[in-house]
């Protein structure tokens, strides 16, 4: 074992292939050793890469339709240049403060009021004692999950008709009916508490794994020292925690206006749009819809920008205040 | 048993309460469909609040829903999806993930580089599109497959659980002349099958539920997989439903219960299995957290 290291040692190997060895291979034996050796790991990839190519990369060049005046008969190359016509079109778009502000407020409620729930969850889910009710309560709470999208919001679609379960239960509290989703004013509770009802059994599994690894010998001590469950739950539990939270914190930072479309698909109509059209649904009606390819194009690209600003900031945040970083 | 306090007793029978609730919350709106699907029309129109049990009994809605050729088209789609692209995105990701985990590669970095810049920055809707366009998978069930290839995030999973295998078992396999082909089917893989079958299950589900990218290529209705079917039926319902061909007096008879049977038909197998798949899916999340 020891003589396979050494000999794989003398290939210079990782981020400087341009660096020439010091020895006697030259960098073009080196790279002739390295192919042989690794052939079939090369191999392999291979059908990756190409993948990734056409379907990852070779959409990204497409993206210069943003700076163009996209044609179909010109194709992508042959469509006149318009330098950043679309993007100055697009900061005077009437509705480019109001998907700006969905965008971020749909956001930023989520956070809000979605990212302490599974925490939460997770803690009290703790402090259950039997293991059968505690299986059964994950099984349960998981479960929303595994449920489509559509279904999902065909059943919300339902539940909210005024002759709907949610509204059959406000009537028998004496409260009024409402057609949810027809008003704007109440889109973006509907979609938060419908997120937060599908995903906080599933977010908190991560929590769970974490509060698994928290130290046993420490609640044993405190609970010598005579400290009750609430202050063993914030002295040790939370601060076991702690990283866990701050990087998925990071995490969700950083998509702050990544906002995905589907759901908002389903579930908006003309009359929502003033809370409930954020930049990805508008980039969908703009492209497939009014087809503006160039427009649209450069909508995405501008929301892609703010989004890697935006991991990138909060991760050097991070990385200065908590020394947790993605990279 | 360590003795509690008054306030803890308290707090653990309040905090039981709670968690009975929790399960309420999730899984009863489930019941509820599967209570309304059952019902008699009229009655379950006539009906308030919540439901325990079919407000009588009756299968009509079901023998409406089964005969929609749309629904049968669905199923038989998502099926064929399912037999195309499960097998091509388990080798993508294990080739993916094998060669993450490889050492002493001299293009490591630059390549494992180009699949991870693709988690944080992409073409974009409409480059995408036309993209589909110009390679021909418009209105073609392949655009459904082909694309689904291998998710980054999947195969840092399978990375990991590769990591897991003891360098020892590749040294002496080497030494034994094999190559790493062998070394990947015959080794490899074997040892990670419970991760590749976590990772059957998570694409199985991602293209069960996928609709998204049906309705933007695919325009012909009998192409659709079932999630398309379903939102073109329950969500945007107006046009398609004259297409099924729908009698109106079939939509008169079970107006609401026809739509609960049609949820519950495109949620089953889901429901179904889930109990069964469950741990798996949470062993996935397990093994992608160890490396954050």
């Amino acid at each position: 074992m020891k003589t396979a290291t050494a000999g794989r040692a003398a290939v210079p190997a990782g981020p400087n292939p341009g660096i020439l060895p010091q020895r006697k291979p030259t960098l073009w034996q080196t790279v002739v050793k390295d192919f042989r050796r690794n052939k079939y790991k090369y191999l392999i990839i291979l059908p990756v890469l190409v993948f990734f190519i056409i379907f990852a990369y070779k959409p990204m060049y497409g993206i210069l339709i943003a700076f163009k005046q996209y044609k179909p008969t010109k194709g992508i190359w042959g469509s006149p240049w318009v330098g950043l016509e679309n993007f100055r079109r697009f900061f005077s778009d009437i509705y480019f403060f109001r998907i700006l502000r969905n965008t971020f407020l749909i956001s930023l409620y989520g956070i809000l009021f979605g990212f302490p729930v599974p925490i939460l969850f997770a803690l009290l889910l703790n402090e259950i004692r039997s293991d059968r009710f505690k299986k059964t309560i994950q099984t349960a709470s998981y479960l929303p999950h595994f449920i489509s999208t559509v279904i999902i919001c065909a059943m919300l679609r339902e539940f909210t008709y005024s002759d709907g379960l949610i509204n059959d239960i406000i009537a028998a509290f004496g409260g009024q009916r409402v057609t949810f989703l027809q008003f704007s004013r109440y889109f973006r509770t509907i979609y938060i508490a419908s997120d937060i009802w599908q995903g906080f059994g599933w977010s908190s599994i991560i929590y769970l794994a974490a509060l698994t690894s928290v130290d046993q010998e420490q609640y044993e001590a405190a609970r010598i020292d005579g400290a009750g469950r609430l202050r063993q739950a914030v002295s040790i539990t939370i601060p076991g925690i702690l990283p866990t939270i701050v990087m998925l914190f990071i995490l969700r930072m950083g998509s702050i206006l990544g906002v995905g479309n589907e759901k908002i698909l389903l579930l908006y109509n003309p009359r929502t749009y003033e809370t409930a059209d954020v930049i990805s649904t508008y980039t969908y009606r703009q492209g497939l819809e009014s087809m503006d390819f160039s427009y649209s194009t450069a909508i995405g690209l501008f929301n892609s920008l703010i989004n890697i600003v935006f991991l990138l900031s909060t991760n050097v945040i991070s990385k200065k205040y908590t020394e947790i970083g993605l990279f | 048993m360590i003795r509690r306090s008054n306030g803890e007793r308290l707090f653990d029978a309040l905090n039981a309460v709670f968690m009975l609730f929790v399960i309420f919350v999730t899984v009863y709106p489930f019941w509820y469909l599967i209570c309304a699907s059952f019902s008699k029309n009229y009655l379950l129109v006539a009906h308030d609040g919540l439901l325990f049990w079919p407000q009588g009994f009756s299968l009509g809605a079901y023998k409406a829903t089964v005969t929609y050729p749309l629904l049968i088209t669905g199923y038989r789609n998502i099926f064929l999806i399912l037999i195309l692209a499960l097998p091509y995105n388990l080798i993508m990701t294990l080739f993916a993930g094998y060669f993450m985990a490889a050492k002493n590669m001299l293009f490591k970095k630059p390549i494992v580089f180009l699949l991870l810049f693709t988690m944080f920055f992409g073409g974009g809707l409409i480059p995408s599109y036309l993209n589909m366009r110009e390679l021909g998978l418009y209105n073609n069930i392949w655009a459904l497959v082909i694309p689904t290839g291998c998710s980054v995030y999947n195969s840092i999973i399978v990375k990991t659980a590769i990591e897991g295998v003891p360098d020892s078992l590749f040294e002496s396999a080497y030494i034994d002349g094999a190559n790493d082909l062998y070394v990947l089917f015959r080794i490899v893989a074997h040892l990670i099958m419970p991760t590749l079958a976590v990772m059957v299950l998570y694409y199985g589900v991602g293209h069960w539920n996928s609709w998204f990218p049906a309705m933007i290529y695919i325009t012909d209705n009998e192409k659709l997989p079932l999630q398309a079917v379903l939102r073109a039926i329950l969500i945007a319902n107006s046009d398609t439903l004259n297409k099924v061909n729908v009698e109106s007096d079939i939509v008169d008879d079970f107006s609401e219960t026809i739509k609960y049977s049609i949820i519950v038909i495109g949620t089953l197998p889901i429901l179904v299995s889930y109990p069964f798949l469950q741990k798996y899916f949470v062993k996935g999340v397990m093994i992608g957290a160890i490396k954050g």
